[in-house]
This record gives C-alpha cells, structure tokens and sequence, in this order.
C-alpha cells in the first residue's frame, strides 16, 4: 500500500478547515484516491480511524458517490458525456469509437492500466457540445477521430492540453486537486472559451452594456 | 429588441479576468467595502431584498427574503453555503462564470456573510470540473494574502473563513439539504422539511444556501444600488441574467440579459437554427423544466412568462432540438439519469425511475404496447410530489411534457424503432468520416 504518515498527517490538513470532522471525509477519500488510484480498504481504515468513525460509516459514503471507484483506475480516467444533449450531438458515437479503439467496454480499464473509460452525466459545457474529459478535463467540440487521435496522444506520451483547462498529467494528480491541495497550475488555459464569450462580443459590437450606475436615479 | 446587459461576463475576454488583478482594475472588492464599512447587515439584506433579486438556481425564491430568515442574537453560529454544484442536464452557465471570474463571486461571499452575520462559508463545487476548482482555490488563496479573507476584513473586525469543497459526483446534492448532508460527509440525502436550513442547515444551524449566479450577482447590486439592479427585467424577474444556448443552434453560447427575453431573441443571437433546420422541442432551464416546443418562441423568458407556457425559468438553459430528433430518444437518456441520479431515499422516485426507464426502452425500439402511454403517466402521476425534493418531480416533466406535444411518436413506439424514425445520425454535428 502507499498510504503514509505523510498522507495521515495531509488528512489532518484537510480535517483542519472544518468546524467539524466529518466534512472533511469526501476530500479525504479524494486523497486516499490520489495516492492509491481508487479507494481502497486501507485508505477506508485510514479515513475511518482519523474521523473516529467506522469503516461501515466510510464504505456508505464512498460507495453513494460516482466519482469514488472501487476498483483500480487507468493512469487517466477518459469520459464521455453521454447524457441527452451531448448523445445527440455525437457523443453516442464518440463512445462507441473510445471503447473500439481501446477494446473495453463502460466502467473498465485496458489491460495495460492505461486508461479506464466511463460514459459520464452533464458537464456543464453543452455550449462546447459534444464533450469528453480527461482526467475530468474539459476537450471541447470532439468528434470520433478527434478521440481518437486523443487517446493515441496520450499512449505516446505526447503533451496533451485541454481545450479549456491544464497539460494533462493523471487521474491521480487531478484527485490531489479534488482534496484541496493547490498544483499551481490555475493560470494554465484560457479565461473562457468563445462560446462563452458569444454574448459578450455580440454585445460590443452592437454597442450595448447594462445602465450605467446611478443612470436610474437621475431618471427618477 | 432586448439589450444585451454583460456584467457578470463583462470582462470574461480579457486574459486575466480571472486574476485578483484583472478583477480588481474593474472595481473589484470596493463594493464588499462599502458594504463593510459603510453600511448595516440588515441593510445590505434590506438593498437586496428592494433589488428582487430572486434565486438564479432555478426555483426563483427571493435571495433577500431567504437571508432575512435568517435568526439573529441566537448564540449559534451562521453559515453560507454557496451551491456550486452545477449538474442539471443542459445548465452550464456557474462553470464558466467560476473559471472566468472567481473572485465575483468570493466578493459576492464576503458581503452575503456579514449580512447574515456569517463568519466561515463554503463553497460547494462538483467534482468534475477540476480547473473550476483550481480558478476558485486559487482566488479564494489570493483574497486571503490580500486581507480579504480571515481575521478583521477591511479593519471592521469582521472575520471570515471560506473552505473550498469538492463533491464527488452525485447530482443529488444539488439540491440544498442533500448538499448540506454531504458537506456534513454524509450520503448527499435530501432532508424532510422543515426545519429550513435557514433555521436547521450545516450542522443544526441556521444557514443559506445560494446559487453561484446569485451571490455573484450581489456585488453589483451593492455597487450601483438595488434600483440599478431592478431597472433591468420584468415586473416580478429583476435584474439580468445568464441565458445559455446549446444544441441544434449556429452559434452556441452564454447570452447575459435582462430577464424576460424570448428564444425567438435569442435565436437570433446565436445565428439561428444550424443550416437547414426547424426547432422541434426546446427546455427553457435544464431537463427538469417541462419541455417547450415551437409555439413559445415569444415567451418572455422570465419565471413567470415561462411558468404561464406551462414550464418553469429553471436554470435559464436552453438546450435546442431541432426536426432531426426522436423525443422519445432524448427522454429516455434524461430518463437513464435521473434512474442513475436517484439517492434512493424515497420509493416513488427510486422505483419509478427504474419502471420508467423499462418502458420509455421498449418504446424507443418500437416495442411499446398501447397501454404503454398511459402507463407512464400514471407512474408520473404516482412519482410527482411524492418524495422528498424536486429530482422526482424533475424527472416526469420530459415525459409528460414530451407526451403533451409529442404523441404521435410515442404511438409510433408501438411498432417502429426510434432510430428509424428519425435516424440518430442526422442529429449529430458529426460530419464525413466521423458521421
């Protein structure tokens, strides 16, 4: 196992920013993932024994959650939005070509532990339909091929960039992230992307803006 | 014509936006000042309440009206949990605003806590979006180096700590009091009410949940007077808001107005329908929101227009479908997730998700019986307003709205497949090899 003092001593980092324990347990579970890969017995032992609670009590929680895996996780996690929009929009076919290209089917991993791949809900990016995730990472706009030629990408170790986010590292780094702990790595990627800044430009170009402050007052 | 009105977006294309300086070269944190030093809590509470703001989380309730509940003199301590956890199927407006411009909403964190006399607040964000996360650690880290955070802001003596949260994937604790369950580190189970939160939340104590549009939405107010704020909107829907379009549109985007424009507006700002393309059924605020079809194109998209038509405002996210797509097929999919999504507290949604999903299956493959329409409506009927939150009621209205104006092609499920009918392929964006 790979759980330490050092991970010990960062759950108690984490137990400090809560006026009480217990809400302190999904970011922990979040750090037993980001050094084991997936929440294992031990890292439920260690969270169970630092909160004083039982690892009956921890393995409720982290089996109600869709993020917290059972199982060892791929070096990235690959997602695919799959709900109504992104589905329609082509993202049933971009699944259906991730899984062909890496030969496993939902909720499984290949068998060189590189990747493991999951259809996932909403992403809040179905301006930027239809969208995948990697390492929850936004890629925005995808198309079969463009996947594809992702998932080759990342095989060869090649940089990879997301659309709107950082340089790809792992499933385990991004976990770290989830627990709270700073990667300095929040100037990487743009402010926004250009549908979300459609409005905005449209409203420059047209000359338009909310009232002015203190506009209303004179009027009245 | 609708005015378009960017002030949560106003700097969103400039390449810091997102920095304590960018924001701060706009103005920002001088109205948090202000309201520190130069106003009351009740007043600051008082500006809201005459702005009419109301909840940008999708049920509309009055964001000042929901702090005034708030006890005072109580002894206990007050909290702010700030619901950033944008999950509802087509809503994407909080996830950019947070990558954007972070530290709108921290303002908005700081005056929304000494009015309710709140000294540690949270910010609740979903797990999945890693980078929003960062750009919010990150601005929250800033504003504490800067003195905005902790101990004595501005030299008033009042203390603040804000704890940055990550969830974990559960759609559920979207909804307020499962979110305070799972902030709690609890299943994200949503509580019997009353108590209120705002009398009984975090921890047994009095607190206020507000969406991230919201409470990014109180620095202006503050800033330019609550009149500035209600000169904007309709009668009852003050103020300006975000509008995001996605789906069978030329232009997807995030559109910031005044409440109250229509789609056929907005439409038009996004380019129109994709080339060669008619709107078949559209959700005014997310999939929880009774679909809307081509008969509302001139619906003041405000919370009462767009309850008058029979839906709800929601999330204000407008997921467009055009001709090319089978509505059993799209309801189905937000049937599978509201299934998946279920916390399985209560029987009417847990089961009924389940059955629902069973049936709405057969009927996409053209396997449906005559009974079958029927059939789904009495298990909405049976599943509406009989569970603890909204997710169970979300989850009929697709259906019962989609039956409404769509009967034929759940009649049509009797005996032709879905992707026959409408070829799931005419629907994507995909093109050439990838089509």
């Amino acid at each position: 196992m790979s759980l330490t003092d050092t991970t010990r001593a960062q759950m108690r980092e984490i137990i400090a920013r809560y006026p009480q324990p217990r809400s302190a347990l999904l970011p922990m579970l979040h750090l037993v993932q980001s050094e084991e890969g997936y929440v294992t017995p031990e890292g439920i032992e260690m969270c169970a024994d630092e909160l004083g609670i039982t690892t009956a009590q921890v393995t409720g929680v982290a089996t109600f959650y869709t993020m917290y895996k059972r199982r060892p996780v791929g070096k990235h996690h690959i997602g695919v939005c799959t709900n109504t929009l992104c589905a329609v929009m082509g993202g049933d076919a971009i699944f259906a070509a991730v899984k062909q290209n890496l030969g496993v089917g939902n909720d499984e991993t290949t068998a060189d532990g590189e990747f493991t791949v999951e259809h996932i809900e909403c992403q809040a990016a179905c301006d930027y339909a239809p969208v995948m995730t990697v390492d929850w990472e936004f890629f925005d706009k995808q198309t079969p091929s463009s996947a594809v030629e992702l998932l080759d990408d990342l095989r060869a170790g090649r940089e990879v960039r997301s659309t709107r986010g950082p340089v790809i590292e792992s499933f385990r780094a991004t976990e770290r992230v989830l627990a709270g702990f700073l990667d300095g790595k929040s100037d990487q990627g743009p402010s926004a992307g250009e549908p979300s800044l459609l409005g905005l430009r449209i409203a420059h170009e047209r000359g338009e803006a909310a009232p002015a402050a203190g506009a209303t007052e004179q009027e009245a | 014509m609708t005015t378009l009105t960017p002030v949560l977006s106003a700097h969103w294309d400039e390449p810091d936006s997102y920095t304590l300086a960018g924001y701060q070269r706009h103005g920002g944190y001088e109205a948090a000042r202000k309201a520190l030093t130069t106003m009351q809590p009740d007043e600051v509470i008082q500006a809201v309440k005459d702005s009419g703001l109301r909840g940008r989380g999708g049920a509309g309730f009055p964001t000042g009206m929901k702090w005034g509940f708030i006890p005072q003199g109580d002894g206990k301590p007050h909290y702010l949990v700030v619901n950033a956890d944008e999950s509802e199927p087509g809503t994407c407006k909080d996830i950019p605003l947070m990558m954007a411009n972070p530290h709108v909403l921290v303002e908005g964190v700081i005056i929304a806590s000494y009015a309710i006399r709140g000294n540690h607040a949270f910010i609740y964000v979903r797990g999945e979006v890693p980078h929003v996360l960062r750009r919010v650690q990150a601005a929250v880290a800033d504003a504490y180096k800067a003195g905005l955070l902790g101990k004595d802001v501005f030299g008033t003596g009042f203390d603040l700590e804000v704890t940055v949260h990550a969830g974990a994937g559960a759609y559920i604790c979207g909804e307020e009091t499962a979110l305070l369950d799972s902030l709690e580190g609890f299943r994200g189970q949503p509580r019997l009410r009353p108590p209120f939160p705002a009398v009984a939340g975090l921890y047994a104590c009095p607190t206020v949940v507000n969406n991230v549009e919201s409470i990014a939405s109180v620095p202006s107010i503050i800033a330019n007077g609550p009149e500035w704020f209600a000169s904007m909107g309709t009668e009852k829907s003050k103020g300006y808001t975000l509008y995001s379009l996605s789906g069978h549109v030329k232009n997807p985007g995030q559109f910031e107005a005044p409440l109250g424009i229509t789609l056929r507006e907005l439409l038009d700002l996004a380019g129109g329908m994709r080339e060669g393309s008619t709107l078949k059924f559209w959700t005014p605020g997310g999939s929880s929101t009774p679909l809307l079809t081509d008969a509302h194109l001139d619906v003041p998209l405000d919370y009462e227009g767009v309850g008058g038509a029979g839906s709800m405002l929601g999330t204000k996210a407008l997921q467009i479908f055009d001709q090319t797509t089978s509505v059993v097929r799209a309801v189905l999919r937000w049937t599978e997730f509201y299934k998946h999504e279920s916390c399985g507290k209560c029987t009417p949604c847990r089961e009924g998700t389940w059955w629902l999903v069973q049936i709405l299956e057969r009927v996409e493959k053209g396997e449906g019986t005559e009974e079958d329409i029927e059939k789904l409506l009495d298990l909405c009927d049976n599943i509406l307003g009989r569970s603890f939150c909204a997710l169970a009621d979300g989850a009929t209205s697709p259906i019962t709205s989609a039956i409404q104006y769509f009967r034929d092609e759940f009649i049509a499920g009797t005996h032709t497949p879905a992707w026959e009918l409408y070829p799931y392929e005419a629907s994507s964006l995909l093109v050439g090899a990838d089509a």
